[in-house]
């Protein structure tokens, strides 16, 4: 990948602009590339110009290594310590370069997998409890656009959860069944009135078309190396294969309007030889994630947009959120077969709507993988021989673990802004995260563990650990941060994705979500992008 | 319990050596067919096919550094290291020059504190080497000091090799260990099944 031949990135491949596209897509991570594949598919010109590399899918076996036998050389997913340098300067430190992947796929490489409609309350919390806002658009707007997301996600799932919003037909794929571990959490579940049921994943329960089935690898984050666990590169690879233009290591570093201040006329990106090109296009979509999409903005300030463009509502950045992990773990006197998986396959989501304004939403998860496993012992350990046996005899085996993520609202206060004091290795200033959370969120996380308290000390478990809010952390969910509205003076795009100030300019991803709740935010983006894709499409 | 050669090209599956190009692709939907999958993962037929600074000394060595590492419950250790230890050389999978070096510091080591090169000491005196020099106490690491080296090139590759294997993690109850293709069926299993 740091070849140094003759092309503008040293390894032969072309990086000089598309002479005529429709459509430039910033960011290959799931939002840019279902945009990308969509509008490729209905016969445009894309290109798609990505800041991080495109990683080898045959190196794959080799980055789980890098996973299971950790070492000071190289992270799972290559970073570049200048190209992503950031700080974090809120209540809490935001550990942003753990949060996210640069490269073509974007942190889906990364990611979890765990997929959930977000329900109808959500998008009217506002109104209904009181609590932060209302979406501009409804559960009935997003709900075929879910339908497709989770076709194009090939998800795996059940209709048996009592607290799913309505759905129109069953998932593609069918539910991986629960876990032995998660019968012994049935029995405790029912006791303390607790209903679970299972959890849609975006991984392959049966083989499909391109890609194999789960062969239970069990590393599934950070890295699967089967393909069964979804990621962005399958869009990638289909908007090449209709024909878009995929452009790798060339971070965006403005975006240029007219001089009137309506349109872009050109996304300027940097190649790895130091040189700077324009990209033209009709319509550009910036998909870079929820960090970098609103730092992108504030980057391409004008006469015209002295506060960042699209800036007029003096919101980008602002907003910021993220959801909050509650936990809780231990360990019972019988097996519990652990770490066989790398994802989970019940949860409970009863908590999950707001009685009123008291607590925001709980989502409750029942891990597959909790404790360590006999090598991450062996690894670490400080004897050998026959007593490293007994050590890792008592330290797998017996661990039962519950997570949450509990939901924040959007507080203005939190941001994404431009640090001039410290800049990136283009001689940008780099984004300074400013996160914490208030006394609704803390309240609601402590409802959480004693939620898990309850159903640990009712399976007879020996607690051994808890996430409260003393030491919760960040899911790495980067919401909020170029909220969507119909009033341009309170939000930064409509409800087509379009910035309100420039006409062909959509923003894609969780940057745009009003409110949060507290599903895994990457359904909902897809369902967005695919939205954003269709009033891309006939305005092209 | 006895280590095979197929337990090695386990271990080397999970340690991404053969690179398993599209691995999981031709299993349908799970099953226990690991173990198939990585026994085409590897050509390797003997050990001779280490890289020129892995020879018969270093291989012994990683070998006596096993006897002292691995449970006493255990055997097949020598085939099993070997079938390892030279597959990962040839897939590239660990750096040999570093190997080699780990070995020389090793016997270094031992040379001072009992007159002999590691393969030539007694059990006791293996398991006590390791200890004298903190290898069980530091973090292991490619680049640091000579106990981190010996520690990352030597105890923890071959810890790694029988512990994330199959095998080695069934010792502990956990047939189907991170890293290894195992299937979707385990997971659903209770223990007596
Ligand atoms: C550890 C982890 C676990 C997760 N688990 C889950 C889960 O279970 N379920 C779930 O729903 N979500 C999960 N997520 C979140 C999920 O990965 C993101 O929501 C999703 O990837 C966001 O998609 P995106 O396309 O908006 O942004 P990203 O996937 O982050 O992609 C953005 C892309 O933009 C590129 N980019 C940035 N700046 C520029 C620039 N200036 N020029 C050009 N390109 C640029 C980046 O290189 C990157 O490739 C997880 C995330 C992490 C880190
Ligand atoms: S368990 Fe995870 S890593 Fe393994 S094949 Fe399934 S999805 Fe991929």
């Amino acid at each position: 990948m740091n070849g140094t031949g003759s092309a503008a990135g040293g390894d032969a491949i072309d990086r000089t602009p598309s002479p005529r596209a429709d459509v430039c897509v910033v960011g290959a991570g799931p939002a840019g590339a279902l945009v990308a594949a969509e509008l490729a598919a209905a016969g445009h010109e894309v290109v798609v110009l990505d800041a991080g590399p495109r990683f080898d899918p045959d190196d794959r076996t080799e980055r789980m290594e890098r996973h299971l036998r950790p070492g000071p050389d190289a992270p799972v997913w290559d970073t570049d310590p200048e190209r992503d340098a950031y700080t974090s300067t809120g209540d809490r430190h935001y550990p942003l370069n753990a949060a996210r992947v640069k490269g073509i796929g974007g942190s889906t490489l990364h990611w979890q997998g765990m997929v959930m409609r977000m329900h109808e309350q959500d998008f009217e919390l506002g109104s209904s409890v009181g609590l932060g806002a209302d979406w501009p658009i409804d559960y009935d707007e997003l709900r075929p656009y879910y339908a497709a997301a989770e076709e194009e996600l090939s998800v795996s799932g059940a209709a048996d959860n009592p607290f799913a919003p309505p759905r129109e037909r069953p998932h593609p794929l069918p539910a991986f069944p629960p876990s032995y571990s998660d019968s012994l959490f049935a029995e405790a579940c029912e006791a303390v009135g607790l209903a679970t049921h299972s959890v849609p994943n975006a991984r392959n329960s049966e083989p499909t078309d391109g890609e194999s089935a789960c062969v239970g690898y069990g590393t599934c984050k950070p890295v699967c190396p089967s393909g069964a666990k979804y990621d962005a590169t399958r869009h990638i690879d289909a908007a090449e294969a209709e024909g878009a233009r995929v452009v790798d290591r060339v971070p965006v570093q403005r975006l240029e309007h007219d001089d009137g201040g309506d349109r872009v006329t050109a996304a300027v990106y940097a190649t790895p030889d130091g040189e700077e090109h324009r990209q033209e296009a009709r319509e550009f979509v910036v998909a870079a994630g929820g960090v970098e999409t609103p730092r992108l903005l504030l980057l391409s300030e004008s006469e015209a947009y002295p506060d960042g463009l699209a800036n007029s509502s003096g919101l980008v950045g602002r907003y910021f959120m993220d959801h909050l992990f509650a936990g809780m773990g231990g360990t019972l006197d019988e097996p519990t077969r652990q770490k066989h998986v790398g994802f989970n396959t019940t949860e409970s989501h009863q908590f999950y709507d707001r009685p009123d304004d008291s607590r925001t939403a709980i989502k409750l998860e029942f891990l597959n993988y909790a404790g360590p496993a006999p090598a991450d012992i062996a690894l670490t350990a400080d004897s050998f021989g026959d007593e490293l046996l007994e050590e890792i005899r008592d330290g797998y085996g017996t661990h039962v673990a519950m997570g949450a993520l509990v939901e924040q609202l959007p507080r203005k206060e939190n941001r994404i802004r431009l640090d001039p004091s410290r800049t990136d290795d283009h001689g940008n200033p780099v984004p300074d995260v400013v996160w914490g959370f208030d006394e609704t969120t803390r309240r609601t996380i402590e409802r959480a563990n004693e939620i898990q308290r309850a159903v640990l000390e009712e399976l007879g478990a020996d607690i051994g650990w808890t996430v409260g809010p003393e030491n919760t952390g960040p899911a790495y969910h980067h919401m909020g941060t170029t909220r969507m509205g119909t009033d341009p003076d309170e939000s930064v795009v409509d409800p087509q994705l379009r910035t309100h100030d420039l006409s062909n300019l959509t923003l894609a991803g969780s940057s745009v979500f009003v409110t949060g709740g507290a599903m895994n935010p990457t359904l909902t983006i897809a369902a967005l992008s695919l939205k954003a894709a269709d009033h891309l499409a006939e305005r092209l | 319990m006895q280590l095979s050669r197929r337990d090695a090209l386990a271990a080397l599956s999970v340690a991404g050596v053969g690179s398993l190009a599209g691995c999981g692709a031709p299993i349908a939907s799970g099953g226990s067919d690991g173990d198939g999958a990585a026994e085409t993962a590897v050509s390797t037929e003997d050990s001779d096919r280490s890289d020129d600074a892995v020879g018969s000394h270093e291989l012994a060595t990683l070998v006596a550094v096993a006897s002292a590492v691995y449970p006493s419950s255990v055997d097949g250790v020598d085939d099993f290291v070997r079938t390892y230890v030279g597959g990962r050389i040839d897939g590239d999978g660990t750096n040999a020059g570093g190997v080699a070096e780990a070995v020389t510091t090793l016997d270094e080591y031992t040379e001072g504190l009992y007159g002999a090169e590691y393969v030539d000491l007694s059990s006791d005196e293996r398991a006590e080497a390791l200890a004298v020099m903190s290898v069980d106490d530091v973090d292991p690491d490619p680049h640091g000091t000579d106990p981190q080296r010996v520690r990352h090139y030597l105890v923890n590759e071959l810890l790694f090799a029988l512990y994330a294997s199959p095998t080695g993690a069934s010792l502990a109850g956990l047939e189907n260990p991170p890293g290894h293709p195992g299937g979707v069926q385990s997971y659903r299993e209770g223990p007596d099944e």
